[in-house]
């Protein structure tokens, strides 16, 4: 008897426990991620103020129906125009892509052979490799941007060493250029890299690539024609992973770039901090998130579709 | 194949980890330096240790850190793990593919764009900007990084325990305290760790959502490295890592020892 109420109770028991466990994270993020994007949106289309907040129109709901539309007609895309017609945010949004991806490009190029040799690695040593890779990425990322700053300097470690062994006779600037800014990306951003494409290599399966063998087949066209093209979902993944975040990068240009390393990311930081110009800030954001949508949206199918394939 | 490794993965293996450690190593050795000019060796001290304990202001920043990272880690692994739930186990709901965009957008999605959205909400609300506010910001980007732990966990699952369980008539909570969360402990214990460094480390956002009093170990340090690189901050990364890497190999060691008296028991 007493199993037969429990059973007619489930139901509606277990909608309750469903909403909730869906509800809870749906509702904050939806709070705290989705509301913040659109706020942003709307402070694009404002102007600066002296105020607090230091923008205007504000919406005021007394306000009513009139009051919204009131609202909507103060609403300007001047914020755009004039990031539009400035070259110095043309500039900055271009060499972020360019450092972005060619960063990736040689997180890739280092990143492969790392994670094909781990794949192939005995059983035992496999599992410390894949720890060993994790663990720089728990230290402090700040920390780790921060070392090279003490090793790329003039009077730094590297020209040092360089100049000890008579590879070259005064220091070399390599700290405050592009260069450094590209060393910091490749060095924190690696393990990104490195895991996805580790998964994908570490499930391949061998007999592939041995049957190309005995079939004649060159080690290099068998890598070219079977492993890379299995392993392009951690490709993907990985190249997503390190592109999206490096485009909007603030640390690393900040502390290893110097001046002249323009990126887009510390543009917002500086006209949101410096300038309190918090409308530009806004409108430099939204931009920046219409680039990346494209980006993001791939990155989010591959995810997905990893999740599906490894069920 | 597998098991051999050719002249050229042992050589990558080699370049690739010297690349990934000798920076660390490089800055934990120059925090035992007597001198305190960083790039010439003066000779091993711990000076520099000592000096950290007198400052006060990277003392109160550190505590503040730790207060935030363990508040964030709670709540984004309750959370995360309700997200990692949802997506795998009910199907098909309303509203599942702006929630799946939700979940892993924040991973990828620019630091800085993050932190100014929050700000702007908590202007717009009219929230006073301290401790809870860099918390709440925390919670929301770490949370997705627990779902995804979880998630991959769930997945690779076998549910017809948590269906028998449901036959036999326990209920859906009682069927996740004592079927599901003791298998996907591990995972769960891993996305607590991860959402607690991740908060520990971040710079950016809390340097948005941050307030008077707020101040984060991480917003320290980085203004004293942009006044210049002194011994005294190696010394406060080097006790950072050492504490982070002793955490993680113990919950390695942890996770590992039950997974084995599971298969033993």
């Amino acid at each position: 008897m007493a199993r037969h109420t429990l059973r007619r109770d489930e139901p509606r028991r277990r909608g309750l426990g469903r909403k909730l466990v869906i509800g809870a994270p749906y509702l904050w993020l939806g709070a705290f991620f989705a509301l913040p994007v659109l706020i942003v949106l709307k402070i694009a289309l404002s102007y600066p103020e002296l105020a607090q907040p230091p923008y205007g129109p504000t919406l005021d709901l007394a306000g009513g129906w009139a009051g919204f539309v009131a609202f909507l007609g103060e609403l300007s895309f001047d914020n755009f125009a004039f990031i539009a017609s400035d070259d110095l945010y043309v500039a900055a949004l271009g060499s972020s892509l360019r450092i972005a991806a060619s960063s990736t490009l040689m997180l890739l190029l280092v990143g492969y052979p790392i994670a094909y040799a781990m794949a192939k690695a005995p059983d035992g040593l496999r599992g410390i490799l894949v720890a060993a890779v994790i663990l720089p990425f728990w230290t402090s990322f700040l920390i780790r941007v921060y070392a090279w700053i003490g090793i790329l300097r003039p009077e730094g470690l590297l020209n040092g060493f360089l100049v000890s062994i008579g590879v070259i006779d005064a220091p070399l600037t390599i700290l405050n250029t592009e260069i450094a800014v590209h060393i910091g990306i490749v060095y924190t951003y690696l393990p990104f890299m490195v895991l996805p494409l580790y998964a994908t290599l570490e499930r391949m399966d061998d007999t592939l690539i041995e049957a190309a063998q005995d079939l004649g087949s060159t080690p290099l066209k068998a890598f070219w024609t079977i492993t890379v093209p299995l392993s392009w979902p951690g490709i993907v993944a990985g190249s997503l992973l390190c592109f999206i975040p490096a485009v909007g990068e603030f640390v690393i240009p900040d502390l290893l770039g110097g001046s002249d390393t323009l990126m887009i990311g510390r543009i917002l930081w500086s006209e949101f901090f410096s300038n309190r110009d918090w409308p530009l800030a806004s409108a430099v954001a939204i931009v920046m998130l219409v680039v990346l949508v494209v980006p993001i949206v791939l990155f989010r199918e591959a995810e997905a579709r990893r999740m599906e394939e490894s069920r | 194949m597998r098991g051999r490794l050719s002249p050229f993965n042992v050589v990558s293996l080699t370049l690739g980890f010297a690349f990934l450690y000798i920076p660390i190593l490089i800055l934990i050795l120059y925090s035992f330096n007597a001198s305190r000019l960083v790039s010439v060796w003066g000779g091993f001290s711990t000076q520099w240790y000592f000096a950290l304990l007198e400052n006060e202001p990277l003392l109160d920043a550190a505590w503040v850190t730790v207060r935030v990272a363990f508040v964030t880690a709670i709540l984004a692994t309750v959370l995360g793990t309700m997200a990692a739930i949802s997506l795998t186990r009910y199907g098909r709901f309303r509203g599942r593919a702006l929630f799946t965009g939700m979940v892993y957008a924040p991973m990828v999605m620019p630091e800085v764009i993050t932190g100014l959205s929050l700000l702007l909400l908590f202007v717009s609300i009219d929230l006073d900007r301290g401790f809870w506010t860099v918390t709440l910001a925390h919670v929301t980007f770490t949370m997705c990084f627990v779902t995804v732990v979880v998630q991959a966990r769930l997945v690779a699952f076998d549910r017809s325990l948590e269906e028998a369980a449901m036959d036999l008539g326990a209920t859906p909570w009682r069927t996740f305290v004592s079927v599901t969360l003791p298998v996907i402990a591990p995972a769960v214990l891993a996305g607590f760790l991860l959402a607690f460094t991740l908060s520990l480390d971040d710079l950016v956002i809390a340097s948005f959502a941050s307030g008077p009093g707020a101040t984060t170990l991480p917003m320290r340090i980085y203004s004293s490295v942009r006044l210049g690189v002194t011994p005294e901050i190696n010394a406060a990364s080097t006790i950072l890592i050492l504490l982070v890497t002793t955490g993680v190999i113990v919950a390695a060691l942890v996770t590992k020892r039950s997974v084995m008296m599971r298969q033993a028991g």
